[in-house]
């Protein structure tokens, strides 16, 4: 870090701190910082205090009404043992490992047709992107009615070709598919992603498989894949940790009863955000909502460096030695 | 960091040029390889059914929405019978009216000041060598992985304190200290522009406040509209922030009465089920969005692009 405003390091640490601290006097140092001022204060009051706010928070049974008194690691014991959190957890965890892979395999096989129907793309684009506008508290309204069991869309579509549709928002095995389905309806900005992406990738490379003969499929999975690999890489980045924080989807789609603690559906639509926000702002339980959240921290946190590690040996960056 | 020298390149030395291909390429793109009729033909029939699929939820919604109580579930696109009054009366059924307007005023407010001090950030990021710039840019990516669960919290317990907490300020207020994605996103935009223009601005004598208004905001406008139109239509669509904060339906966003209006109407809460009127609801809170997206078009494909650019 100190480095990084020396311009020749190299005449010891001593000179290098020094010369660093000494940028501190030049004028164009404050004007930076009268810059930045904004976004530090916001950053202090909103993400750092509240960071060690909910830490130590965490340890008590803040509540806002009743006297705060210090617990100690008495919430993390009860999470522990809370059986709703382990259904949360297993919930939200079964719902992104069904809905990531789905995200991106729809999106990558809309986004190479597009790429190779060069006009009319831009219109299906649009399409695809349309959904993506909707308000999700639309999407969740959406689902409600269009999966319903006994008189939904989706089921009398279904009906039609023979097929006798699950009750898909009362049955436990089938809550979680159903809300894959009416959530891939928004996949388009990943369309979009891998739209360009592709069409970043240099002809040349093509050609030049081509003229080895390489077959269409091939070209896809030699040329294409490792080309757009990065971009591949990231939105499983992305998807993983927005999919463990779903919320408003499911808290409307099951506003009457949202998670279902007891409910007839066995729990299935009981995630960890939804869970979190009820013991927070429906039972004021703020000091184990506290340690719940630093828990879902956690989770992402070990989740995205699982994928950094696992997929980095896929991950392909042009003009980088390996 | 190769994301770093990648978007230089990319956004080259005109930075107002998008760095994406245009929606319609001029002309036939002569790199392409011409493909196969019977090919395309193919695609063209995958991509048309796909299309149907994405477009069927819509029709259904506008349908709904002009149909009468009992026929909403007929799952048939053209309405047996005629009702457009239904638009009429959700505005007497609920206080939709007050609704828009809070939602345009809060999220326009949002989006304006996220957009111009994220901006200002940016910029002090960019072109700015400070001790500890690498550190607090740090901060700024650690932000964006930050679960907004863990500060969802003691943000609430700030504004309890200061007695906001049942009002709308919360919900764009902490706009006004910019944000970590857009900070980031911006960034990239102003390395793209050629510090040349920068030191001449200064020759010409200006201050470095002027020179951000003169020169790095016009160019950086692209990335502006991207900012106000993300972040507008996210906060178009946020329920949980209206939830935690807005308890009197004279409050509420479009979102939040949604929910709300779901809840009272719907028959598992005691409500005659009145969906055609929920559809028209949703119809109304929709087209907006849609609109700014048809209009916007590219700079949401832009803005879109300019965040895959991160890898």
């Amino acid at each position: 870090m100190a480095a990084t405003t020396t311009l020749r390091p190299t005449a010891g640490p001593l000179w290098r701190a020094r010369r660093w601290a000494s940028g501190f006097r030049e004028r164009d140092t404050w004007w930076a910082f009268v810059f930045i001022a904004p976004w530090l204060f916001g950053f202090i009051v909103f993400t750092a205090g509240p960071m060690v706010a909910s830490a130590i928070l965490s340890f008590t049974d803040y509540s806002i009404i009743q006297t705060t008194h210090n617990v100690g690691l008495h919430n993390y014991k009860l999470i522990y043992d809370d059986p709703y959190v382990l259904k949360a957890l297993r919930n939200t965890l079964i719902w992104t490992a069904m809905y990531v892979p789905a995200d991106m395999a729809v999106s990558l096989f809309l986004a190479s047709l597009l790429a190779r129907i060069d006009r009319l793309g831009a219109i299906f684009r649009t399409i695809f992107y349309l959904p993506v506008m909707t308000p999700t508290v639309a999407v969740g309204i959406l689902y409600l009615l269009l999966f319903n069991g006994s008189y939904g869309l989706i089921d009398r579509a279904l009906a039609l070709i023979g097929i006798n549709g699950p009750a898909w928002e009362t049955d436990p095995n089938w809550i979680k598919p159903g809300l894959v389905i009416m959530l891939l309806w928004s996949v388009g900005s990943n369309v979009v992603l891998y739209l360009a992406a592709i069409k970043n990738v240099p002809q040349h490379l093509y050609e030049a498989a081509s003229m080895d003969g390489a077959s269409a499929w091939r070209r896809f999975r030699d040329v294409t894949l490792p080309m757009i690999s990065p971009t591949l890489f990231f939105t499983f980045i992305i998807l993983t940790i927005y999919c463990l924080q779903v919320f408003d989807q499911v808290y409307t789609a099951f506003y009457y009863n949202p998670g279902n603690a007891g409910g007839t559906s066995g729990d299935a639509t009981l995630f960890s955000v939804i869970y979190l926000f009820q013991q927070a702002f429906v039972y004021f339980h703020m000091g184990y909502a506290s340690a719940l959240a630093w828990m879902l921290f956690a989770l992402i946190m070990v989740v995205t460096v699982v994928q950094i590690v696992v997929s980095r040996r896929f991950v392909y960056y042009e003009g980088e030695a390996r | 960091m190769t994301s770093l020298s990648q978007s230089v390149r990319a956004d080259g030395p005109t930075p107002d040029v998008p760095p994406v291909p245009p929606v319609v390429p001029a002309g036939r793109p002569s790199r392409r390889r011409p493909v196969n009729y019977v090919t395309r033909g193919l695609f063209v029939l995958v991509l048309l059914f796909f299309s149907v699929l994405f477009l069927y939820p819509f029709l259904w919604m506008v349908s709904a929405s002009l149909k009468s109580r009992g026929d909403v579930f007929d799952n048939k696109l053209i309405p047996k019978t005629w009702h457009p009054y239904n638009y009429v009366q959700i505005w007497h059924a609920a206080p939709f009216l007050r609704w828009f307007w809070n939602s345009a005023y809060i999220d326009g407010l949002a989006a304006i000041s996220v957009t111009f001090v994220s901006a200002l950030v940016a910029f002090a990021f960019a072109y700015f060598r400070f001790p500890l710039r690498n550190f607090f840019f740090g901060c700024v990516l650690a932000t964006m992985m930050l679960p907004g669960a863990v500060t969802m919290i003691p943000v609430y317990l700030i504004w309890h304190h200061i007695g906001l907490a049942n009002s709308q300020i919360p919900l764009w207020a902490p706009n006004l200290f910019g944000s970590a994605f857009y900070i980031f996103l911006q960034r990239q935009f102003f390395l793209g522009i050629p510090r040349e223009y920068f030191e001449a601005a200064r020759m010409d004598g200006d201050n470095y406040f002027t020179m951000f208004r003169r020169i790095a905001l016009p160019l950086a406008k692209p990335a502006l509209i991207v900012t106000v139109l993300f972040e507008f239509k996210a906060k178009w669509t946020d329920l949980m922030t209206p939830l935690i904060y807005l308890h009197a339906d004279k409050q509420f966003t479009i979102p939040r009465g949604l929910y709300a209006l779901l809840g009272q109407w719907s028959p598992q809460a005691g409500g005659n089920g009145d969906y055609e009127w929920l559809m028209a609801a949703m119809v109304l809170s929709t087209v907006p969005m849609i609109l700014i997206f048809l209009f916007a078009q590219r700079y949401f494909i832009e803005g879109i692009s300019l965040q895959g650019r991160k890898g």
